[in-house]
């Protein structure tokens, strides 16, 4: 992984190493994912894409050590900012966590708390967090519900989150995650349950506010057309491990990873050609519970030889910060 | 509207014309108090025209709340029509009863969009798929029965060894494929489908588009399909009616409309969709529509965009446009083209 850590510019706001999770399931354990390695610049939106159990969310979460009591994080180092988040306490996590790591879900409705008003929810973190009193807090409030569009902010502090529509709650989760200046915003699935109109106000939200704070972002995402307007880099996860990363132009034009390369193609887009048959990727997504000893990905890969159904291939460069975990095809 | 639908021949058999739908309305009421008094409605679906032709995809898309899904249903009879008609291969088909709609049941099927709640989890494949030819009092003997469902399964891509296992045991593209061969097992001409693969996984998805293409091809299908994933309904489409707040605001051919769309909210709704490419989108405007969908319960007065359009108009906010054919051929509501 070195030479990952030396192609960066300069030392990542987030180094990732080795991260493992694993969950007791009652069918066994889980591996969910798997020696994990990724960097993010400050400033920059990582963008982790991947289906569903390729283990792009939990990844997000046991950054913030949010698994559950089933689970369990391993890891070699989570450098942020300078400090080994892995040899935190508990007590100093929750000093990071919503504070300089800051967390945007999917469900807006079911992340605000319904008995509690805007004002105070956004309020909070500034009072757990920076020590301000109540009244400052709610003062600060105002000005972050306009940095994120709220019209009439000091009107809407006493209202409750089931007077704002879907589009206006997410706009008050971002407003809370961006309460303490975080460093680093992780923003999981944050425009899913969003009309497409409403995603694209979102999401172009939280670029203009990372780009102004200098805050990055991991966006985690299963939308190609998302990552392609909004990430600077891209980390691909397959089956628990990533198994390619790389600038997003150079992702979109050069694609290498059998997997990314059939992913990318069995996207319809809105500038392909209609009506022709998709690419499709034979077979399914892989059982977290009963993945194979090589490579996840070669049950479905045209190009899998007996190397890859052995151990799983390492993540190494390929060119200039392009990564890729695959023991090559003709 | 009016005069382009009468002018349209429907009572022959051999029309063109599959489904023809005339000034569609959904009213729910709203009540309140003790003794339910109604208050007031919600016009789910508000003058809703378009038509359906043999073999074609014609997609309706729109935003949550635009009454897309609620078209559908009502279109099929499952949902209590307030006002309109439906003719059916020729026949009008609005006022018939529960017994009149069980034949023509057997010619319009519906596939759903969660492959997971739409399947009793109890019961076997064979029988999920052969239900209907059960329904309908056409299994047959039970060779014959356990002859069609193999037929139907293989037919999706499916083992027809499979059928005497529980959808627990499938994947979710495997159990959209049930659903599939569930919709077919009567031999319907018509399938509407609603948002049928936006459950599923990106490379699963492909999968059952093209199973869908293959079997309109094979079958001759024709297929209402709703859908908000625009690159999907742009691949699978050959007409498109965009809708807003109950309305249609724009009916066109797939190309057209997505190549120029003119209705500023398909505009927007398009520029809204981002594409799977990083060079395309830095060079795309990034003009993003702002407001959000305002409620059914309360939509805005005139045109339901106005208060989110960029290029409104005094008459906007009083004056309803009507969906009127244009000079290139497609039908659009708006008032810059009148």
């Amino acid at each position: 992984m070195s030479e990952a850590v030396q192609s960066a510019t300069a030392t990542p706001l987030l180094l990732v190493e080795d991260l493992s999770v694993s969950f007791r399931t009652d069918r066994g354990t889980v591996r969910a994912v798997d020696s994990v390695n990724l960097h993010v610049d400050a400033g920059e939106t990582l963008a982790i894409v991947g289906e569903s159990g390729s283990g792009k969310s939990v990844t997000a979460m046991s950054l913030m050590r949010l698994v559950g009591d089933n689970g369990t994080v391993d890891s070699k180092r989570v450098l942020f900012d300078g400090i080994d988040l892995g040899a935190l306490s508990e007590a100093q996590m929750r000093k990071v966590r919503g504070n300089r790591i800051a967390m945007i879900f999917q469900e807006p409705m079911s992340s605000l708390n319904p008995v509690l008003t805007i004002g105070k929810q956004v309020a909070e973190p500034m009072v757990l967090h920076q020590g301000l009193s109540w009244r400052e807090a709610r003062r600060r409030a105002v000005t972050l519900l306009q940095r994120v569009s709220i019209p009439d902010p000091e009107d809407r502090l006493d209202s409750y989150p089931h007077h704002f529509s879907g589009g206006m709650r997410q706009r008050v989760m971002i407003a809370m995650a961006l309460a303490c200046d975080p460093k680093l915003i992780i923003a999981d699935e944050p425009t899913t349950a969003l009309d497409v109109t409403v995603q694209a106000q979102i999401l172009a939200l939280l670029k203009d506010l990372t780009r102004e704070t200098g805050a990055a972002q991991i966006l985690i995402t299963h939308d190609l057309g998302v990552v392609a307007r909004y990430a600077d880099r891209v980390a691909v996860m397959y089956g628990g491990r990533v198994v390619e990363t790389a600038p997003a132009h150079e992702l979109y034009a050069n694609p290498q990873h059998p997997y990314t390369q059939g992913l990318m193609a069995s996207v319809p887009s809105l500038d392909g050609d209609p009506g022709k048959r998709l690419q499709t990727i034979p077979g399914q997504p892989p059982d977290l519970a009963n993945l194979p000893p090589g490579c996840a990905f070669a049950p479905r890969c045209p190009y899998a030889r007996d190397e890859c159904r052995q151990a799983p291939p390492p993540l190494e460069p390929i060119a200039p910060q392009h990564l890729r975990a695959c023991y090559g095809y003709e | 509207m009016s005069d382009a639908a009468t002018e349209m021949p429907h009572a022959d058999p051999a029309d063109e014309t599959l489904m023809q739908v005339d000034d569609l309305k959904v009213h729910f009421p709203v009540t309140e108090g003790l003794l339910n008094r109604q208050v007031g409605s919600i016009k789910a679906v508000d003058g809703v025209s378009f038509s359906l032709r043999r073999g074609e995809t014609f997609s309706l898309v729109g935003e949550s709340g635009c009454g897309k899904s609620t078209t559908a249903l009502a279109a099929l009879r499952m949902q209590p029509v307030t006002a309109g008609r439906i003719l059916f291969e020729g026949v009008d088909i609005t006022h018939y009863s529960q017994a009149q709609m069980r034949p023509i049941r057997r010619r319009m099927q519906m596939v759903y969009q969660d492959p997971f709640g739409s399947l009793n989890p109890r019961m076997r494949v064979r029988d999920i798929i052969g239900e209907p030819l059960v329904v309908h009092g056409l299994a047959g003997d039970k060779v014959k029965y356990k002859a069609r469902v193999r037929e139907l399964m293989a037919l999706v891509g499916l083992l027809p060894d499979m059928a005497d296992r529980y959808p627990h045991e499938f994947s979710g593209g495997q159990r959209q494929r049930i659903g599939i061969a569930r919709s077919l097992a009567l031999d319907p001409s018509l399938l509407i489908c609603d948002e049928p693969v936006s459950a599923l996984d990106v490379s699963i998805q492909a999968q059952v588009v093209n199973l869908m293409m293959d079997l309109q091809e094979q079958l001759g299908l024709t297929y209402l399909f709703i859908a908000h994933d625009l690159s999907v309904v742009r691949h699978i489409s050959n007409r498109v009616a965009v809708m807003y707040l109950g309305r249609i605001v724009e009916i066109a051919d797939r190309d057209p409309l997505f190549d120029t769309p003119r209705h500023p909210y398909t505009e927007a709704l398009l520029a809204a969709v981002p594409v799977a490419n990083p060079v395309i989108e830095a060079s795309r405007p990034q003009q993003i529509v702002t407001g959000e969908v305002p409620s059914v319960r309360n939509p805005p007065s005139g045109c339901h965009f106005h208060p989110r359009c960029p290029k409104v108009m005094p008459e906007c906010k009083t004056e309803t446009p009507a969906l009127r054919p244009r000079d290139d051929g497609r039908l659009i509501a708006c008032h810059l083209y009148d």
